[in-house]
């Protein structure tokens, strides 16, 4: 099968990738010292309230496009790459409702303690 | 023991009003009198194998349809009901608390099993033949959204016989919603109701996304794509970003019924407000969700009765992907008034204000089609001309109430109402009446007849303009929307009317009905398959299509395709030849979506009313059902072999 | 359906022709309803932090949050992923043994991460936090937990696909599921570096 997924791809050299062992173990690697970190910041208390949450946040999103790049291979397919653009957009609705709940919220909180 | 039964059966069923009675005998009447047909005339094997199990999208699409119209005349009921009421409120033709009920059945009705539906009917009969596709990505799929929207919709229709209706309002705010002050089933109803179908709606969106992305016939790109089908797209992504949200609100609401959770109670540190903000998040795309798909038909209408090319393709294109992002970001204007500050009510207003420019563009967009057309005037191309006077004020006022500090003094008074029904109907509605006169002789193979036709319409839009146009009146005189009675004697005048223009309405589509009963027996055919001279590839096909669509997929050139070849075979070229007629692969029917919907109904009736017994096998079925699927979808398909695609083809182009 | 391999190869040769591999539009399919599903959880993260504060005066979770069980949670459901990927790697080399040891192994590490979940619901439970004690508690065990009931759903699901690959052994078919099943397994294992991230180290901060 992947070979003729291969004979009608029409980028030429560019085609499915199915990742490689190789790739696999890097991207387990990278997560496990993603993972580590901000465990040892925070239980450590290493920082202060604001930085450990940044730690926290860059190390998840970090981990979170490594899953997505070795893992979950976004960056193969057939051009164009819908599954990509779809989830471009997905979380760009994703921080809608987060970062609008909490700023909508956040202001009606202090509506109500005035 | 007889005790017990009795007062099970009083609680059980909804009792006590001569309204509910008379809508009990009618009901059951109607269920035996389609029983007795369906037997007498030995069509139950021809219903379950032609329809219920049926994964042809042209079927499906009429199915959606079918059900639409039964709801639009519940929803229509629902609204004269509450109409006679208040144009005499002391006559307490409804008690306060049945009022309650039926402002809240009416929106429900109305939005997800009224609107979504027929919205999905047009995606179903036009969206693979206007891109050149035998079906759908998923057919099985798109059956199984079918029937999650049918039995969600006949639970939810079912609280007004068992149970009791809901009566929090459309959207069901907490904490009127929650346990506390609605320990009654009402409310459970709503969730499963609401739940159910909204699991068939994302399952639609992801179904045509998929099919317009990889299922356009060679040659298709996407900016050649015919508007109706980019309007499918821009609405089917709105709804695969909105409805998670809807789901996940439902559940959270259900927790709190349900578990005793405390995400939106009073107590227990929840906040009801929350809800607020996470149903709007879903609720304002909604609103662009259904209107889209009303901006499609009346591109295809236009362009196809002005007889010219669509005005400023590209531009309707990006208005229309532009709309359906922006959309996401003003949902907070519909609670200007909870209290989140100035900074979050002025961010809120402008996104509004904005969304408002790419609607206009499309407006102007209509009108330049049409300036210098030929232009005729069938029942389509006059709702399309309607829509434009009546989109525009809607649109208007819509304008008005997004400017926050004025929205204090508008929020939740008749001016809202008559603004919201503006859209709706003079678009949403005026909009897909349109697609259906449209495309109705491609699903039947005939029209419908136009004088009744011509009749509904100006019913419809008198009573229309009678009825709401006195909205904004009494709303600007201080009128607030929910109540069944009032004491202000100045308000009594223009609610008469108002009620009136609901009067009128109820006529037209009563005129409707009459239309197309009149037209199953006399008719004219559609022997051409393309009986408006229109422009894209669904009326290459013969009326109604075969059940494979197209011979041989075609090959596209342009943006007006179908019109393209007729003007090359009025130059006296060959018809296009793409191809030598070859089997044809398509899916089987298939029974597991009937019987899935049938598990989720029990599911859901078993939850609303705390019964396990009927909740935990109804979802073991479920997924039963899941697993069967899984291991038997590699044999549901078979192929139509190419001698029976020829004899087909002869039969239906042999009549032309 | 013994022909069926030798039509899978005709389409792909006549893709020009309109037709379509039924496996590119369900790998399609699948990744738009993987991201309405991050969607979903979105909206119950979302929920979550808003309601953090509404502990209405009972146990918060910096008093009864255990972060070493979790650590422990975490890594179990990080190798899944790994070894997840490590059966499609097999399924591409058509070592279908490997593979289905690998999917086992996927599995038993998602059973281990369940019975934690489990295991650590009870004792809160036992702790008198319950989905009834307060909002914060609510939105805890109904994220939380609806990250475990797609787990619970996929270790299902995976057993289904093994069987039918005992019986029908790998074909378009079967390969198209494992690898729809890998990118779900995959997906909540990134969900769950946020539900550590927000819900877990942030609470015991």
């Amino acid at each position: 099968m992947a070979d003729h997924n291969n004979a009608h791809n029409s980028h030429g050299g560019e085609r499915h990738e199915h990742g490689s062992l190789k790739s696999y173990i890097i991207g387990y690697i990278i997560s496990i010292v993603l993972t580590i970190i901000p465990l040892v910041v925070v239980m450590n208390h290493m920082m202060e309230r604001t930085g450990t949450i940044i730690v926290i946040m860059v190390t998840a999103t970090l981990q979170f496009l490594v899953q997505l790049i070795f893992f979950m291979h976004v960056r193969d397919g057939e051009q164009p790459r819908w599954n990509a653009i779809t989830l471009v957009f997905g979380i760009l609705i994703l921080l809608t409702i987060v970062v609008g709940s909490i700023w909508i919220m956040g202001n009606n909180a202090i509506g109500m303690k005035m | 023991m007889l005790d017990n039964i009795k007062e099970f059966a009083s609680e059980f069923f909804v009792t006590g009003d001569p309204l509910i009675y008379g809508a009990d005998v009618s009901i059951v009447l109607a269920t035996l009198a389609i029983v007795f047909v369906l037997t007498y005339f030995k069509k139950w094997g021809w219903l379950w194998r032609n329809w219920l199990t049926t994964v042809d999208h042209k079927k499906i699409g009429i199915m959606y349809i079918l059900a639409a119209i039964v709801m639009l005349f519940r929803g229509g009921v629902d609204a004269v009901m509450m109409r006679t009421q208040l144009a005499f409120p002391d006559l307490n033709f409804l008690e306060p608390e049945h009022y309650n009920q039926i402002f809240t059945t009416h929106g429900v009705v109305m939005i997800f099993f009224m609107a979504m539906p027929l919205m999905f009917g047009l995606f179903n009969i036009v969206v693979p033949l206007q891109i050149g596709a035998r079906d759908v990505a998923f057919p099985f799929l798109n059956s199984l959204s079918f029937w999650l929207f049918f039995v969600g919709a006949m639970l939810f229709n079912l609280s007004f016989v068992i149970g009791g209706s809901p009566d929090a309002g459309w959207l069901a705010y907490p904490p009127l919603s929650g346990t506390q002050f609605n320990p009654g089933v009402g409310q459970n109803f709503y969730i499963w109701g609401i739940q159910i179908s909204g699991i068939g709606s994302l399952a639609s969106g992801i179904n045509f996304i998929v099919t317009i992305l990889k299922m356009r016939a060679p040659g298709m790109t996407m900016m050649k794509m015919p508007m109706f089908t980019w309007s499918v797209f821009a609405s089917s992504t709105t709804i695969i970003f909105a409805f998670p949200i809807l789901a996940i609100t439902m559940l959270l609401l259900f927790m709190d019924r349900f578990f005793g959770a405390h995400f939106f109670t009073l107590d227990g540190g929840g906040n009801p407000m929350m809800y607020i903000n996470l149903i709007w998040m879903w609720g304002h795309p909604e609103v662009y969700i259904v209107v889209l798909p009303a901006f499609g038909v009346f591109s295809e209408t236009v362009a196809t009765f002005a007889r010219k090319r669509l005005f400023g393709y590209a531009s309707m294109v990006f208005a229309m992907v532009i709309i359906s992002i922006i959309s996401f970001f003003t949902w907070a204007h519909h609670f200007f008034t909870m209290g989140s500050g100035a900074n979050v009510n002025a961010f809120f207003a402008v996104t509004t204000m904005i969304i408002a420019i790419p609607t206009g563009v499309k407006i102007f967009n209509w009108l330049f089609t049409m300036y210098k057309g030929r232009i005729s005037f069938p029942t389509p191309m006059m709702w399309t001309i309607a829509f434009i006077p009546a989109f525009v004020v809607g649109g208007m006022t819509g304008v008005m109430l997004s400017v926050a500090p004025a929205d204090f003094q508008f929020h939740n008074s008749y001016f809202l109402i008559a603004h919201f029904h503006q859209v709706l109907i003079g678009g949403v509605v005026f909009g897909y009446f349109a697609g259906l006169y449209y495309w109705w002789p491609k699903m039947f193979g005939f029209k419908l007849n136009e004088y009744l036709g011509k009749w509904a319409f100006w019913f419809w839009n008198i009573g229309f303009y009678v009825c709401f146009m006195p909205q904004y009146l009494v709303g600007l005189d201080g009128m607030t929307r929910r109540i069944s009675v009032f004491s202000d004697p100045d308000w009594t005048g223009l609610n008469v009317v108002s009620t009136i223009g609901a009067y009128i309405m109820g006529i037209a589509f009563l005129f409707q009905v009459a239309q197309i009963g009149y037209s199953i027996f006399r008719h004219e055919k559609d022997t051409t398959g393309d009986i408006w001279d229109a422009r894209t590839l669904e009326w290459s096909t013969p009326s109604p299509a075969p059940e494979y669509n197209f011979a041989v997929i075609p090959q596209v050139h342009s943006r007006d395709e179908w019109w393209e070849e007729k003007e090359r075979r009025a130059r006296g070229e060959q018809p296009a030849q793409y191809g030598p007629i070859e089997p044809i692969h398509m899916p089987k029917n298939s029974a597991i979506p009937a019987i899935m919907g049938a598990c989720w109904f029990i599911a859901g009736f078993g939850l609303v009313f705390h019964w396990l017994f009927f909740a935990i096998p109804g979802l073991i079925g479920v997924f039963i059902c899941m697993f069967a699927r899984s291991f038997s979808a590699h044999k549901a398909e078979y192929y139509i072999p190419a001698e029976e695609v020829e004899r087909t083809e002869a039969t239906l182009r042999g009549s032309v | 359906m013994a022909q069926s391999p030798a039509h899978g190869a005709d389409h792909h040769d006549h893709h020009a022709a309109g037709h379509h591999d039924p496996q590119d539009l369900k790998l399609l399919g699948f990744w738009i309803f993987l991201v309405t599903d991050v969607l979903m959880f979105s909206t119950l993260f979302a929920t979550f932090i808003v309601l953090r504060g509404g502990t209405d005066g009972g146990p918060t979770g910096a008093e009864l949050l255990e972060i070493n069980g979790i650590i422990i949670s975490t890594f179990l459901l990080l190798t899944s992923s790994f070894t997840s990927g490590l059966a499609v790697l097999a399924m591409h080399q058509n070592k279908v043994q490997q593979m289905i040891i690998w999917l086992i192994v996927t599995g038993l590490l998602g059973a281990g991460f369940i019975g934690l979940e489990l295991n650590e619901f009870l004792h809160l439970i036992h702790e008198g936090a319950t989905l009834q004690t307060s909002a914060f508690w609510s939105s805890f065990f109904t994220l939380v937990g609806t990250h475990g009931v797609h787990v619970t759903v996929g270790l299902f699901w995976m057993i289904a696909i093994i069987i039918q690959i005992v019986r029908r052994g790998l074909n378009s078919d079967t390969k198209g599921k494992i690898t729809v099943f890998s990118l779900y397994w995959h997906f909540l294992d990134a969900v769950w570096i946020f539900l550590l991230s927000i819900v877990y180290l942030m609470e015991v901060m």
